[in-house]
């Protein structure tokens, strides 16, 4: 600090304590209401600030599903929890594997076409997913890939962040290591697996927690490619249980499946903290 | 940075092998998708969906002769612009306090991250419960003094509903970038400013705030890159784009149109100009990251 002014340093802890607060209060909210009854939140109006005796209760149901107070059936989010566990870590590692891939050919290798194919990846980073969402959607089903994870995932690969985030890695890494693997007779691939994969662990977990959250936190896609049950992912699972209207809803299980949805992330990005904040940072310089 | 190695593998089919897998999957779920969606664009297909014919541009004329499709323009333009604003100014003003104070900054820092794990759907979910006209907590409060929130009924609520939830969402990245920003602006400029008798304010504002610029703008474009498309799961979750159609944004009004509505040629044509619209966006942003590199 520049100077000493405890005025303005105690004025800068007043602004952040508030900053958390409104940032934290949706969450406390929401998890003080997982605790409670379907009932006590609806009749008290508005619901009680403090935790109710319903917790076990509420997160059973929207784990292992249920009945709701109006003898509707409340779909167990335990499954869905493990759709997204396994599409976000397909998503994650596929885009992980094909852009090291990549990256390395378009770096360590020259070869005819080189150019447009780089500018074809280079392309992708342009187009999101949403814009294009019928025309991909009808690939998907002609090539019959609804409701399968092949489907929800692989789609979704297609994207170019990764390849550039290695590629800027790669073009870094001293010359000098690659005349030395090549002095002592080895090849491509031995560099590659020997030389050029341990240097690239930072790189490779920051993108993973990145990809980890985009891949959990997919919503759109889903909700076209997934009609059957048994391949929704949570955060669609949550958006299923809103139909009954503000008073019909069974917040207290939604709010249960809410804090479930959010905890898996959650706990990668605090959990990773540092490198979430490289792959933040880098994946999109 | 070398922009091309030195030192290079000689191989003839080894680079094809590497690269295949990528290739593969852009070519089919990239360029074909965004080809069919620009050939369907000029396509028209009647209501039964039995016979096609070509239109040219005929699509693209009646969707801006479409006064809800200008509607929904307009609706998106002014939501990306509070989502921006908003969401840059609470976020600077969190990391300039941080970047101040010596004690507690990295717990202040972890507080401030987590909603970056948060699905968008989640945040409309959560918001949406605060702001629930019987049951929320927040429009309780409101009504004690005095305000009547109804999304369900009032559209500027709706919109001021879906920006909090899409500017909540969003805090933790802008708040990074700024952090970033700020802490590799050098001590001296700061000290200098400060010799010559310039107190925080106004050193904040001749000297921290325009070496901001350059993260200031990357993250102007961002944000709006992610009002325009990220947003789609707050909006469905948070109003269905209602109350009548007032928070229907244009990814929203796409998905509409092509899934419930159907119509083939009038979706396809949305796709191309958000496609237009994002690609302008991303040259803008590339532009500006090139020139930063120079200097």
């Amino acid at each position: 600090m520049v100077e000493r002014r405890p005025l303005g340093t105690a004025l800068a802890h007043l602004v952040l304590i508030l900053g958390v607060s409104v940032v934290g209060f949706p969450l406390i909210v929401t998890f003080i209401a997982s605790t409670q009854t379907a009932e006590q939140i609806v009749q008290q109006a508005p619901m009680s600030l403090w935790p109710g005796t319903n917790l076990l209760e509420s997160y059973r149901t929207a784990l292992f599903g249920g009945q709701s107070s109006y003898g509707s059936r409340i779909a167990p989010v335990a499954p869905m929890m493990w759709v997204s566990l396994v599409s976000a870590v397909c998503i994650a590692l596929g885009k992980i594997t094909i852009s090291l891939l990549s990256a390395f050919a378009f770096v360590y290798f020259r070869f005819p076409g080189r150019g447009l194919c780089f500018w074809m990846v280079f392309v992708t980073l342009m187009l999101p997913v949403e814009v294009r969402i019928s025309p991909t959607y009808e690939v998907v089903a002609s090539l019959g890939l609804l409701n399968s994870f092949a489907g929800l995932t692989v789609p979704l690969i297609a994207s170019a962040t990764a390849t550039f985030l290695f590629r800027q890695f790669f073009l870094t890494v001293p010359d000098e290591l690659t005349e030395a693997a090549r002095i002592d007779g080895a090849g491509p691939m031995r560099f590659f697996i020997d030389v050029l994969l341990p240097l690239s662990v930072t790189s490779i977990a920051a993108l993973f927690v990145i990809q980890f959250i985009y891949g959990w936190n997919q919503y759109l896609w889903p909700l076209l490619v997934s009609t059957d049950e048994s391949r929704y992912p949570i955060v669609m699972g949550i958006r299923r249980m809103l139909a009954g209207g503000d008073a019909a809803n069974e917040w207290n299980v939604i709010m249960a499946t809410a804090i479930l949805a959010t905890l898996p992330p959650a706990l990668i990005v605090l959990g990773m903290q540092k490198w979430f904040v490289k792959g933040l940072v880098e994946t999109e310089k | 940075m070398a922009v091309e190695k030195r030192v290079l593998f000689r191989s003839r089919g080894l680079p094809w092998l590497l690269i295949a897998p990528q290739m593969a999957i852009v070519l089919v779920f990239f360029f074909w998708p965004t080809g069919q969606a620009l050939y369907q664009s000029l396509l028209s297909q009647d209501a039964f969906g039995t016979s096609t014919e070509f239109v040219g541009l005929e699509n693209f004329s009646r969707l801006f002769g479409d006064e809800l499709y200008l509607a929904s323009f307009k609706t998106t333009a002014v939501f990306s612009l509070l989502v921006a604003v908003i969401g840059l100014s609470i976020a600077l003003l969190l990391a300039a306090m941080v970047d101040r104070v010596s004690r507690g900054s990295r717990l202040y820092t972890t507080l401030l991250i987590w909603p970056y794990a948060v699905a968008p759907v989640i945040a409309g979910v959560l918001w949406l419960f605060l702001f629930a006209p019987t049951a929320g907590v927040v429009s309780h409060a409101l009504r004690k003094i005095g305000i009547e929130w109804n999304h369900l009924l009032n559209a500027d609520h709706a919109m001021a509903l879906i920006v909090m939830a899409a500017v909540w969402k969003q805090i933790s990245y802008n708040f990074l970038f700024f952090l970033a920003g700020l802490q590799s602006i050098p001590k001296s400029l700061i000290e200098a400013a400060a010799i010559d008798g310039a107190g925080p304010w106004r050193r904040f504002w001749t000297v921290v705030f325009p070496l901001l610029s350059p993260t200031t703008f990357f993250l102007l474009v961002i944000n709006v890159v992610y009002a325009f498309f990220d947003t789609f799961a707050i909006i469905d979750a948070a109003t269905q784009g209602g109350p009548g159609k007032e928070t229907s944004i244009l990814v929203y009004k796409l998905y509409h149109d092509g899934f419930k509505g159907l119509d083939l040629g009038g979706s396809a044509a949305q796709s191309v100009v958000l496609m237009v619209i994002v690609i302008t966006l991303t040259m803008i942003q590339f532009r500006y990251v090139e020139k930063r590199v120079q200097y």
